[in-house]
């Protein structure tokens, strides 16, 4: 099964909808919890990277019996360095959004050790894409 | 107990039921339908929290209680009256005013519930100094919340608190008070004075424990009708009974919203009303939620007193209990006697009781199936189904919303022609006749909502 979220930069409002659809679904099929932790965890938190600083995106979500594929697509700035950015606490959000409580620099982090496969890609100036595997039988990180 | 078996103290009466479907649309697990003209209830996804029986306009929502000659099948007779019962009268009725008629119907020693979270305030602070237990621990206190944990969010089953609840501390002492002047623990009889139903469910089938304490519940509306009666005849009755209110002011206000939270250390949160707790844990469940160590959360509105079976508003019961908070002085009408030591003496005793021992279990009413290539399949038909059904919630199905009814038919609880917009238009492609649609809509929602009523709430000739 497909889906689709899209995702506005800047609506803190609106952040975590993609994540409580797919957690009622993953709930449906009877996954683990602590896998079900992990897959929130990681949708969620690329999802606020999008609101917070990208312009818009799109959650593609596929999923199937043994994993769950997650691809976040957003026009954005585009991270000019990754190894930079997936190190713990490196942040670039402004002082607003921290004020908001996110930004601590732990996103990209806490999604690739959560993620069975973790892949990012990006564009300076154009955007970035995150993917997201997780495997829904482990529960294993 | 058999796993899928729940105690439930909420009962609907089939013959007072007009099928109105309010219940079913404000229950928060959708643990209700509509079938020939009566709610019904799905038993394993109802967490008692009363929503239906507040909502019910013609009482056909009944919450069972022991029978109240049962206590005379004790020798020593224990009313525990939960604070809440008092802040229901007027600041001029004592204590021992309601103590003494709790007395006349039958009861040998009436003792205050909130006395036990003077054993659980420790109790928590300990579990707080853990540091390996996850965070924000919820509290344990509301029967209704521990299950709704249970049903919707059980990967939060490992954030509650293992403490039980101040009514069986309270029970506790009063079992070891009374055995230590010698009663035999069988002629002991503790009957909770109880202001809601998930606390008779939570007596009756406890979630975590074994065994309980107490032997029975009084439901509180009962209690209270006989205390005014008495009340207003004055006279009929001897003032004797020098109960003195005795509870420690900061933990009298512990069944109220913020009650509990407040007497935590740490950084505490109170949260009160079904919708409330239930979005803020879809939210703490998302990881969205940080900075709280100690989560109060309570099913009704205004904690316990907005419990079902109050008969008050709920907001001057609260505000009558905090002002009597404020002027009890601390250890000033202490009833310590030669015979009832308080429960601060037990201390030892009640702590080695205050944990949860037996391991609390989910039960999520969104698994479809336990086999995954199964509960994949059903979801994807009920996926399929949401093509077909309009959206529009409208309840006529029986089901509260059409996500509900798509989950029922491929749980083979419910079939695709319930949906009235189906129906229409499969008669608009000649597909299904009149007289078959009619017949459907019958079943769903009985006979009787066709034929005209007068008597029926808001007609010409309204009578119950």
């Amino acid at each position: 099964m497909t889906f689709e979220y899209k995702v506005q930069g800047g609506d803190f409002t609106h952040a975590g909808y993609a994540s409580s659809q797919v957690k009622k679904m993953l709930k449906q099929l009877d996954v683990d919890n602590v896998v079900i932790k992990r897959v929130v965890v990681c949708l969620y938190e690329a999802e606020v990277n999008i609101v917070a600083h990208a312009w818009d995106g799109v959650i593609s979500i596929v999923l199937e019996t043994d994993t769950i594929f997650m691809k976040l697509t957003d026009n954005g700035p585009g991270i000019p360095n990754i190894e930079q950015a997936m190190q713990r606490g490196f942040s670039t959000a402004s002082h607003e959004v921290r004020e908001m409580g996110f930004g601590a620099g732990m996103g990209l982090p806490n999604i690739s050790a959560n993620a069975d496969k973790f892949l990012i890609t990006s564009e300076p100036g154009k955007g970035t894409t995150v993917e997201i595997t997780i495997n829904l039988n482990s529960t294993a990180v | 107990m058999e796993k899928g078996f729940f105690h439930h103290a909420l009962t609907i009466r089939e013959d007072i039921c007009t099928g109105c479907s309010l219940c079913m649309r404000v229950c928060p697990t959708e643990a209700l339908r509509i079938r020939d003209g009566k709610a019904r209830l799905i038993e394993d996804r109802c967490v008692d929290c009363g929503e239906c029986f507040r909502n019910c306009p013609v009482h056909a929502i009944i919450i069972e209680q022991d029978d109240f000659s049962r206590i005379f099948d004790y020798k020593y007779r224990v009313a525990l009256v939960p604070a809440v019962l008092h802040g229901q009268f007027r600041h001029e009725v004592s204590m021992s005013e309601i103590s003494a008629v709790l007395k006349s119907l039958g009861f040998t020693w009436v003792y205050e519930v909130e006395h036990g979270a003077e054993i659980l305030k420790p109790a928590i602070d300990d579990l707080m100094d853990m540091r390996t237990l996850p965070r924000p621990l919820i509290s344990s206190y509301c029967p209704a919340i521990v299950r709704l944990i249970q049903v919707r969010f059980p990967a939060l089953i490992r954030n509650i608190a293992t403490v039980k609840a101040p009514l069986e501390m309270a029970a506790f002492y009063c079992r070891r008070v009374l055995r230590d002047g010698g009663a035999h623990n069988a002629e002991i009889g503790v009957f909770y004075v109880t202001p809601c139903a998930a606390k008779i469910a939570a007596v009756k089938s406890p979630v975590g424990e074994e065994s309980t304490p107490i032997s029975g519940v009084i439901n509180m509306d009962f209690i209270y009708n006989k205390i005014n009666r008495t009340l207003r005849n004055k006279g009929e009755l001897k003032y004797g009974d020098d109960h003195a209110y005795s509870v420690n002011p900061e933990t009298l206000a512990w069944s109220l919203t913020n009650g509990e939270a407040s007497c935590i250390n740490g950084s505490t949160l109170a949260i009160d009303g079904m919708n409330n707790v239930t979005e803020f844990l879809e939210q703490l469940e998302n990881d969205e939620i940080t900075g709280v160590d100690y989560l109060e959360l309570r099913a009704c509105d205004e904690g316990c007193a907005g419990g079902v079976l109050l008969s008050s508003n709920r907001f001057l019961v609260a505000e009558r209990l905090r002002n009597k908070a404020r002027n009890l002085k601390p250890g000033t009408d202490s009833p310590e006697t030669e015979e009832f030591k308080n429960i601060e003496a037990y201390k030892e005793y009640l702590m080695n009781k205050v944990r949860i021992t037996e391991e609390i279990m989910p039960r999520s009413m969104y698994r479809l199936s336990g086999d995954r290539d199964e509960a994949m399949k059903m979801m994807k038909r009920s996926r399929r189904l949401m093509c077909w059904l309009p959206g529009t919630d409208c309840g006529l199905c029986g089901a509260p919303s059409c996500q509900a009814l798509a989950e029922d038919i491929v749980r083979q609880r419910g079939d695709i022609s319930q949906c009235v917009f189906i129906r229409e238009s499969n008669m608009g492609k000649n597909l299904m006749d009149m007289e078959r649609s009619s017949e459907i809509m019958k079943r769903i929602w009985g006979d009787n909502n066709f034929t005209k009523n007068c008597n029926k709430k808001g007609a010409e000739n309204e009578s119950n």
